[in-house]
């Protein structure tokens, strides 16, 4: 059955960002992509962690779970895990992935769950009020600071390229198809994908605004304004890595593009690898049934709920007779 | 009844083969029909500092450990010292040879303020500086002096093999040990090399050359040592089918029959090796069909709780395992999985704390942690095992109450239970039933409205798996509604506190009562022992010595820490004249507990915090001093025993 982006609206819950707010903008894009991918509600688990963008599973139409901050990608990888058929999408802000949760971040990574990881990246911590993210630069005073930040920032993409996800795109929360079709890729990518979603924070970040990265204040010789944001598809960047012997050229090619910065900022598919075998698949080779009788879904009991375990196994090496 | 037992005991450097020594030692007594039990002590260390393994055997079953040392496999200089005034009278130590003129004060291990006790103890004593003057000194109490000159038997054996270079069968001096030892208990030969064979099953020739080894050591010693040893090891007909395990192995076994199927878990002593055996056994076997436990090694225990969670969600019935440092990390998870009602299971191996503390040493400090952890208020189980049976059985168990009443549930145990090794005859587990309380599949949900928080009479509401089809619901962190969407509306904050508090109650109520606490002893005497976790076997033991000396206590071993079973146990506690408390904290955690919720206060406390676990011999000395009147009202007795 065709479905539309409607599917997955909720009814009954106030999407209570700030107007101009670009979490809009990624609920639009996982709603139309979730629909344009032909995925039912019931199968799709969208995990969040804490801030503003921790509010998105409550507009979008499929299984929520609003985690603790920082902690998006343990429950997203205990889920995955238990079922490893239930389609994952976890999200969070730019603190929450690569501050408090740095460290889950780095290690999923390494162990490549096929599963799909949302940051919004806009520089500051909103639901806190203004203070400055690990992506926000050197220097910069947004407006709630009360002296420019004194840290140097973090490469989201780069980090994802050295912490072994298999694929790594960044997106704009006001390019809606854009960040439609690269979530799309995300979740269709067999391995671990990570999206970084550029977003404008209307309330406390005045410096990377909606105007500036649709380059208001660079307008050319016809008074057009000139977007920071160029395509990397259009570029002519080719990030697929198509066999083992060109994956260290196609690394150093997209770390390179992620240091862009500035006037020139590139969104699309930085890197994407799938013959890394995925956790699923180094997985399956212990366990023959993991895919088709995940932990999730064993019986444990007989029908009278006797556990129907046969501890043999463990009490034959123990036995002293 | 008082338990006869043979006390053997195998010391040396961390790294040198001391548990494998033990693990052969304790098999082969169980080959020959003895019961065993086994206490493990260790640095926080790989290699180099002093190790050692206390086993005691006998024809009944053994509850808990004691002082006594009939023989003693030293290794090394460093566990004669250690242990030399262990050693009754008229028992054994074997020594290497070559360490006769070590001079104890030189032995680079020994930490200054050991070696103050050290120096007093040769002052008081006059015992001279070198191992030699430390065994005459043992030899006054009669004790026998066996010296094995292990290097020249290894490079004897060396020959016999056809290998050159003796440094690679050093590792084998802890089988010599054990063959000297069984030729001075006058056990049976055969046996040893059966425990050999099956300790290294999987390592080939390694195994025949270690059986070699215990022959040659075996005959060795027949040989050579004449004078008789006191002490006999006599095997007996097996009537019974037995296990020789561990505390960890035992909650590992209860695990995979209580249904767990995820278990998340970050390294840490002594928790890891549960984990490290379910990964080793992952592939489960069924009535019907394969099974399996799925081990995840997590980047931090912060990831164990909450990826824990997440696989409760998905349907399964998921555990992490860890100690205190690790528990720590987890409280914000466990507040989300109270907030949510997710039946996550949390098995919590208490160790010598604060901070690292004493990494590798018992303790339970930390009841008080356990019971309040997380910020905020929501229900949980806390379940107190005592012994390697109620190990097995509670980590099945706590499953059902963490997923009928869809609650976090914490199975406490402490590193003498996790590391004790032990014969047990074969659990019967036939009998286990699971109950995973209220599941609504996609067929029940067909054209109905669900809300997963759902207000009920019970305040349990039927849960549903992430992924069912015909419905779909909402989990925060944030208080929420009955769908699971935020709301800080004030009506609805006030059900879902009640909706979720309740349960406590309900628990309370359905819990039988040997959940709630065991009984012991005379429960008719003025005197009652309360206490909880691993010196429940110390009690017992000690209260059969104390009746054969005509006193009598009755004993409440606490089990549900929370719901606290307060009304049941102040039943118990009334109109008694003394009530011990005994614990391994400083405090008297679970006596100030009984206190606030029965208000009746302990009057005696029996506390020990040195890192090592009681002894039979001390639990029943000190409690002999306050039930013969010689201890003062609210006096607090220290455990010291145990290096």
């Amino acid at each position: 059955m065709a479905r539309k982006p409607s599917d997955f609206k909720v009814a009954d819950v106030y999407a209570d960002w700030c107007p101009g707010c670009g979490d809009f903008g990624i609920m639009n894009g996982l709603q139309m992509a979730f629909a344009d991918l032909g995925l039912e509600p019931h199968q799709i688990v969208l995990v969040s962690g804490i801030g503003c963008s921790g509010k998105e599973p409550h507009n979008v139409k499929c299984y929520g779970v609003h985690t603790l901050h920082g902690r998006t990608l343990p429950f997203a990888m205990g889920i995955k895990a238990a079922n490893p058929n239930l389609e994952v999408v976890a999200i969070g802000g730019d603190g929450d992935g690569l501050g408090i949760g740095a460290g889950h971040f780095v290690n999923a990574g390494r162990r490549d769950l096929d599963m799909t990881y949302i940051i919004h990246n806009n520089g500051v911590y909103g639901l806190t009020k203004g203070q400055a993210s690990p992506t926000l630069r050197r220097d910069v005073q947004t407006k709630a600071l009360p002296r420019p930040n004194i840290n140097d920032p973090v490469n989201p993409i780069g980090l994802a390229l050295i912490s072994g996800f298999t694929f790594a795109a960044r997106s704009y929360a006001h390019d809606v198809r854009h960040l439609r079709d690269t979530i799309k890729q995300g979740v269709q990518h067999k391995g671990m994908a990570f999206i970084e979603c550029l977003q404008p924070c209307p309330s406390y970040n005045n410096i990377t605004t909606k105007a500036w990265y649709s380059g208001e204040d660079r307008k050319d010789a016809q008074g057009k304004p000139q977007s920071r944001l160029y395509k990397l598809d259009e570029a002519g960047f080719d990030p697929v890595v198509k066999d083992w012997s060109e994956d260290f050229k196609r690394k150093v090619a997209a770390l390179e593009k992620a240091q862009e910065w500035g006037d020139r900022i590139p969104i699309g598919v930085f890197y994407k690898n799938e013959l890394e075998p995925t956790f699923q698949e180094r997985y399956s080779k212990r366990i023959p049934f993991y895919i088709s009788k995940p932990p999730a879904k064993q019986k444990l009991c007989d029908d009278n709920g006797y556990s129907h375990v046969d501890l043999t196994q463990f009490l034959e090496e123990l036995k002293t007779s | 009844m008082v338990i006869k037992s043979v006390n053997w005991m195998a010391g040396g450097p961390q790294g040198s083969g001391v548990d494998t020594a033990a693990n052969i030692f304790g098999r082969a007594c169980g080959y020959g029909g003895l019961w065993v039990f086994g206490r493990r002590e260790y640095h926080s260390n790989i290699k180099g500092l002093h190790s050692y393994f206390h086993l005691r055997m006998s024809k009944d079953e053994i509850l808990a450990n004691i002082n006594d040392v009939d023989l003693l496999a030293a290794f090394d200089a460093e566990t004669v010292v250690r242990h030399l005034t262990e050693v009754v009278p008229n028992g054994g130590i074997i020594v290497d040879a070559k360490e006769m003129d070590t001079k104890v004060l030189g032995i680079p291990t020994l930490p200054p303020e050991f070696k103050v006790e050290i120096r007093k103890f040769m002052e008081e004593n006059g015992v001279g500086e070198t191992v030699s003057d430390w065994l005459d000194f043992a030899k006054k109490s009669n004790v026998q002096v066996f010296p094995v000159p292990y290097t020249k038997l290894l490079n004897e054996i060396g020959q016999k093999l056809g290998i050159e270079k003796i440094s690679k069968i050093t590792r084998m001096i802890n089988v010599l040990t054990i063959g000297v030892s069984f030729a001075l208990f006058k056990f049976d030969r055969e046996l040893a090399e059966k425990a050999v064979r099956v300790t290294f099953a999987e390592k080939g020739k390694i195994a025949e050359m270690n059986v070699t080894a215990l022959n040659y050591a075996y005959s060795y010693a027949e040989e050579t040592f004449q004078d008789p040893f006191k002490h006999r090891l006599e095997k007996l007909p097996l009537s019974e089918e037995r296990v020789f395990l561990t505390g960890n192995q035992a909650v590992a076994m209860g695990k995979v029959l209580g249904g767990c199927r995820v278990q998340t878990y970050y390294p840490i002593t002594p928790a890891a090796d549960e984990s490290e055996y379910l990964e080793a056994h992952e592939i489960l076997k069924t009535s019907g069909e394969d099974e399996s436990v799925l081990v995840i090694q997590t980047e931090d225990e912060i990831a164990a709780i909450n990826s824990a969670s997440g696989a409760c969600l998905a349907g399964a019935r998921a555990a992490t395992s860890t100690s205190g440092p690790g528990f720590s990390l987890m409280v914000e998870g466990l507040s989300w999985a109270g907030n949510n009602e997710v039946p996550v299971v949390v098995t919590y191996y208490q160790r010598g704390a604060p901070a690292t503390g004493l990494p590798t040493r018992q303790g339970q400090g930390d009841l008080r942690f356990v019971m309040h952890a997380g910020h905020g208020e929501f229900p949980r189980v806390v379940l107190a095992s005592g012994d390697i049976k109620e190990c097995f059985y509670d980590a099945a168990k706590v499953f059902n109450y963490a997923e009928k009443y869809q609650v976090p549930a914490i199975h406490l145990l402490d590193k003498a239970m996790a590391n004790c090794s032990q014969t047990f005859p074969v659990f019967d587990y036939g009998k286990f039933k699971i109950d995973r309380g209220q599941i609504l599949a996609e067929n029940d949900l067909d054209g109905k409205e669900y809300r997963r928080f759902q207000f009920t009479e019970t305040g349990v509401s039927p849960r549903v798996f992430l992924g069912t089809k015909n419905t779909l619901n909402w989990y925060t962190g944030d208080e929420h509604n009955e769908t699971g969407h935020i709301s800080e509306e004030p009506l609805n904050r006030r059900l879902m506190m009640e909706k979720r508090m309740k349960k406590l109650d309900l628990i309370k109520k359905e819990t039988p009562m040997e959940d709630k606490f065991a009984l012991f002893g005379d429960l008719n005497s003025e005197n009652i022992v309360v206490s909880w976790g691993s010196p429940k076997g110390a009690i017992r033991e000690a209260l059969n010595m104390l009746k054969e000396e005509g006193l009598s206590a009755g004993f409440l071993q606490a089990r549900m820490l929370v719901p606290f079973p307060a009304e049941d146990i102040r039943k118990v506690l009334q109109g008694k004249k003394r009530v011990i408390d005994i614990e391994h904290n400083y405090c008297g955690q679970l006596g100030e507990v009984v206190k606030e919720q029965t208000g009746i206060a302990p009057n005696f406390h029996i506390l020990k915090y040195t890192g090592r676990p009681m002894t039979a011999t001390e639990v029943h000395s000190a409690l002999k001093h306050i039930l013969t009147d010689k201890a003062a009202e609210n006096e607090r007795q220290v455990l010291m025993f145990g290096s």
